[in-house]
């Protein structure tokens, strides 16, 4: 133990520059980013979760409804339902954010983190950031495993680029309303309980599993209505080569109105916190 | 005189109806290191978050390293280390990634946050592990990384909150070590404790705070000129001669003597206890007095307060229970979890108590 540890005569008080500067967000989300994605790399069973989830949503629902539901239209069932599929997993994969950032809390890191001289909106970028591609992963895997039984996208690549963009965006939204839970919930448990409330009307009441028109005609408007139903009929049409130019401007518009009020939200209640 | 490294003034914070600090005044020199000795709920950890502004105080002000907390947090976070009262390493990263971690939080830049890291890895022999994750390491080396990572930015001032609270004796005195090691170093440091012994033996100063104030301060000397270096705990057979064999010692006393009512248990706070047993057993045997129970000891956290406050630290933990019932704590873990901890003596292993 000796200078090793410590020299603050030598190195002290002067030592380096506290003066914050834009570039901190920058490196600092970067550095956070990438310990959220260690979390993940090390933990096998998240890998393996967040690999299974995917495949089993896609293969669940295509198997179990496949055959028990007619949609309009020459469309197979398969390829009518992957999009929602899409959506609603990532809508799922949206609310680790919540727990993550819970659990960080719970375990003190937050404090560590609140004591450095850092950029503070770096630790919800960055935990956002990394649901993200986490998020990206699981698209990948459901794309690949829809294809394999029978998800035939029509759209030229690009469209079909376009859409799975779009579902993983509306993935990093949610993420940053699930931030905002996250951040007042007292526990991971206590954060995951909270995140589904709101998470499982949204999914299951939109056009995602089942064509609107099937459902009571009161629950219908608020279907219509649903972010959920409008990024997952602007995917569809995006998969299927026939965009549908509102829909899609419709869907940029909630995943850009939800990231600008929630993102705000969320940075300035994790600084004012303690 | 020397310039202060803390400062705090009147640090008043209220949780609801709790009050956890009710103007708290405090002042750690630099280069020195101040021990803030107080049971459960006492307010050390409030009092430290504020310093290392992770808390906003209600009312009062404080300085660090010369900077003010509420004012120029950057400045301050620039220049602290803190290890928090539960081990904050991310378990998923390795020894080596959490240190870099904070290196990059605190913009050494990529080369030197590695040197940094590995140069810690070193001091705190967690070479061998330091590329393994954290969620493998015992006790014992989370503490150290921990200890490992506030020191990463060579902080001027150092908070320890609670660092050895949970650890095996072992593995206390090897933080004990560190700690000293760092003293001497130049590191000016505030650490919080439930134990008198490990105040005793870490620090220049040491703050008593109950109910979030501080209700005595000095030199462990000093503080143990109003204590007693040593207790006497003696139990006669009749109680009701109890009077008078306080009679028979006050004059051995190094502080009043004090009777607990309900076992009729005599502390008598003594210097060069060794010395004085003997006689304390001569004078009791000759006024015909039969022992029951008789122990020497070194004065433990339930001693100082009792000799403070006129009541135990349990007692005054216990109120504190009841007046704020057992609730979800920082850190998502119930409050008070330590409790059984509070009275049991550290074990002695530190001898070289200032004669
Ligand atoms: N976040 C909080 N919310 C409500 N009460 C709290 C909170 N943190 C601490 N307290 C209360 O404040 C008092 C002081 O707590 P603390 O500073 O943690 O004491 P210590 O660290 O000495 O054990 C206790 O009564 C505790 O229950
Ligand atoms: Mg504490």
């Amino acid at each position: 133990m000796s200078a090793a540890t410590t020299s603050p005569t030598a190195a002290g008080l002067a030592r380096r520059p506290v003066r914050r500067t834009p570039a901190w967000i920058l490196t600092d989300s970067i550095a956070i980013t990438r310990r959220n994605m260690l979390a993940v790399v090390r933990n096998p069973q998240l890998l393996v979760i967040d690999t299974i989830t995917p495949v089993m949503f896609v293969l669940l629902f295509a198997f179990v409804f496949g055959g028990a539901i007619a949609v309009p239209g020459p469309i197979s069932y398969v390829t009518f339902l992957m999009p929602g599929i899409f959506v609603q997993t990532v809508v799922f994969g949206g609310t680790n954010t919540a727990v993550g950032i819970a659990e960080d809390m719970q375990k003190g890191v937050i404090d560590r983190f609140r004591s450095l001289p850092m950029a503070r909106s770096a630790v919800m970028i960055g935990r956002t950031t990394a649901d993200l591609l986490r998020n990206l992963y699981v698209v990948a895997i459901m794309f690949t495993v829809g294809l394999v039984i029978g998800f035939r996208p029509t759209g030229s690549p690009l469209q079909v680029a376009a859409a799975l963009a779009l579902t993983a965006l509306f993935g990093y939204a949610i993420s940053w309303l699930s931030a905002n839970i996250g951040l007042r919930s007292k526990s991971a448990a206590a954060a995951q309980g909270a995140i589904f409330l709101p998470i499982f009307p949204l999914t299951f009441v939109s056009s995602a599993f089942v064509p609107i028109a099937t459902m009571p005609t009161w629950l219908q408007p608020i279907a219509e209505a649903n972010p959920v139903t409008v990024v997952v009929n602007a995917t569809r049409g995006l998969f299927l080569g026939t965009p549908d130019t509102g829909l899609v401007l419709g869907a940029v518009a909630w995943i850009v109105g939800l990231v600008a009020v929630f993102a705000p939200l969320a940075i300035l209640s994790y600084r004012r916190r303690g | 005189m020397p310039t202060p490294a803390v400062t705090a003034e009147g640090l008043e914070k209220r949780y609801g109806e709790v009050r956890a600090l009710a103007g708290v005044d405090l002042t750690v020199d630099e280069g020195s290191l101040v021990g803030v000795l107080g049971p459960n709920g006492a307010g050390k950890t409030t009092a430290v978050r504020i310093l290392a502004t992770l808390l906003r105080p209600d009312a009062g002000r404080a300085t660090v390293a010369g900077h003010d907390v509420m004012t120029e947090p950057d400045a301050v976070r620039a220049a602290i280390g803190l290890t928090g009262q539960y081990a904050a390493v991310d378990e998923n990263l390795t020894g080596r990634e959490n240190l870099e971690l904070v290196g990059a939080l605190l913009h050494l830049g990529r080369r030197a946050a590695k040197d940094r890291a590995g140069e810690l890895l070193g001091a705190f022999a967690l070479d061998d592990a330091g590329d393994r994750p954290a969620r493998t390491y015992s006790g014992g080396m989370r503490r150290r990384l921990d200890l490992a990572a506030s020191l990463v930015g060579r902080p001027a001032v150092l908070f320890l909150d609670e660092p050895t609270t949970g650890l095996d004796p072992a593995s206390r005195i090897a933080l004990w070590e560190v700690v000293e090691g760092l003293r001497r170093d130049g590191t000016t440091i505030l650490l919080t404790t439930q134990y008198l012994e490990e105040a005793d033996r870490l620090a220049d100063r040491i703050a008593v705070i109950d109910g979030g104030r501080v209700i005595a301060e000095g030199t462990s000397t000093e503080l143990k000129d109003r204590l007693g270096e040593d207790v006497v705990d003696l139990r006669i057979v009749d109680a009701a001669r109890t009077p008078e064999a306080i009679g028979l010692l006050r004059e051995l006393a190094a502080a009043d003597p004090r009777v607990d009512a309900a076992t009729g248990r005599i502390t008598l706070p003594v210097h060069h206890g060794a010395g004085i047993l003997a006689e304390v057993v001569r004078r009791i045997d000759g006024a015909g007095l039969e022992v029951a129970e008789l122990s020497l000891h070194r004065p433990s956290l339930d001693d100082v307060f009792l000799a403070l406050t006129g009541r135990s630290a349990e007692a005054a933990e216990a109120a504190r229970e009841v007046a704020a019932p057992p609730r979800r704590g920082l850190f998502g873990r119930r409050r008070g979890a330590a409790a059984t901890a509070n009275v049991e003596p550290v074990p002695a292993v530190t001898t070289e108590v200032t004669a």
